[in-house]
């Protein structure tokens, strides 16, 4: 498994408690999680590159 | 049109009866179980799918569980461990997980698997809280 497809798994399983366990209806649960997903995917991603840039 | 009135109140008595704590530990236990328990088969499915997934990925990946406290990080390791409930006491008499981390994958392994145990204690204080009516 390499370490993107870790990040988007661990991203999907944590979205879609975080949307449940959240908010309290199902169309806030979907947008809440899909929120969450997104920025636990963008922030690594920008991260890795700022760590990539910093270590050069 | 007489009814709802009467529904609504037959609900709120059904849900001050029973073992207020029972969803709570039984979302503990078993992830998905205290939201199945109140009948919320859609939430507890993906709570449950979710939880198992993140452990079972994380026991993939070769993660470690941990067994005993040496300092104060296994401290912390083993506290969101517990959180999996019996998910942990399981995989720990089957002799599952590694007992040191090896390869690199195995440290994201660990962390899935501690992850995986806070997630589920967040699911199960939701389940408490559906069943006290502070959440809808």
């Amino acid at each position: 498994m390499t370490h993107f497809a870790a990040v988007l798994l661990f991203a999907l399983f944590a979205s879609v408690v975080f949307g449940i366990t959240q908010r309290e209806t199902p169309q806030k649960m979907v947008r809440y999680g899909i929120y969450c997903f997104v920025l636990f995917t963008v922030s690594a991603i920008a991260l890795s590159w700022a760590m990539f840039w910093i270590g050069r | 049109m007489g009814t709802t009135p009467n529904k609504i109140a037959a609900d709120q008595k059904e849900s001050s009866q029973g073992f207020v704590y029972l969803p709570l530990i039984a979302g503990w236990l078993v992830p998905g179980a205290g939201h199945f328990l109140l009948r919320k088969w859609g939430r507890g499915a993906l709570l449950s799918a979710s939880i198992l997934g993140m452990f079972a990925t994380g026991l993939a990946m070769q993660g470690k569980l941990y067994a005993g406290a040496h300092d104060i990080l296994d401290v912390l390791g083993l506290a969101g461990d517990l959180g999996n409930g019996l998910l942990y006491v399981v995989s720990q008499l089957l002799g599952l997980g590694a007992d040191q981390v090896r390869v690199t994958t195995a440290d994201y392994g660990t962390r899935f698997i501690v992850v995986a145990g806070l997630l589920n204690v967040i699911a199960a204080v939701d389940a408490h809280n559906l069943r006290t009516g502070r959440k809808a």
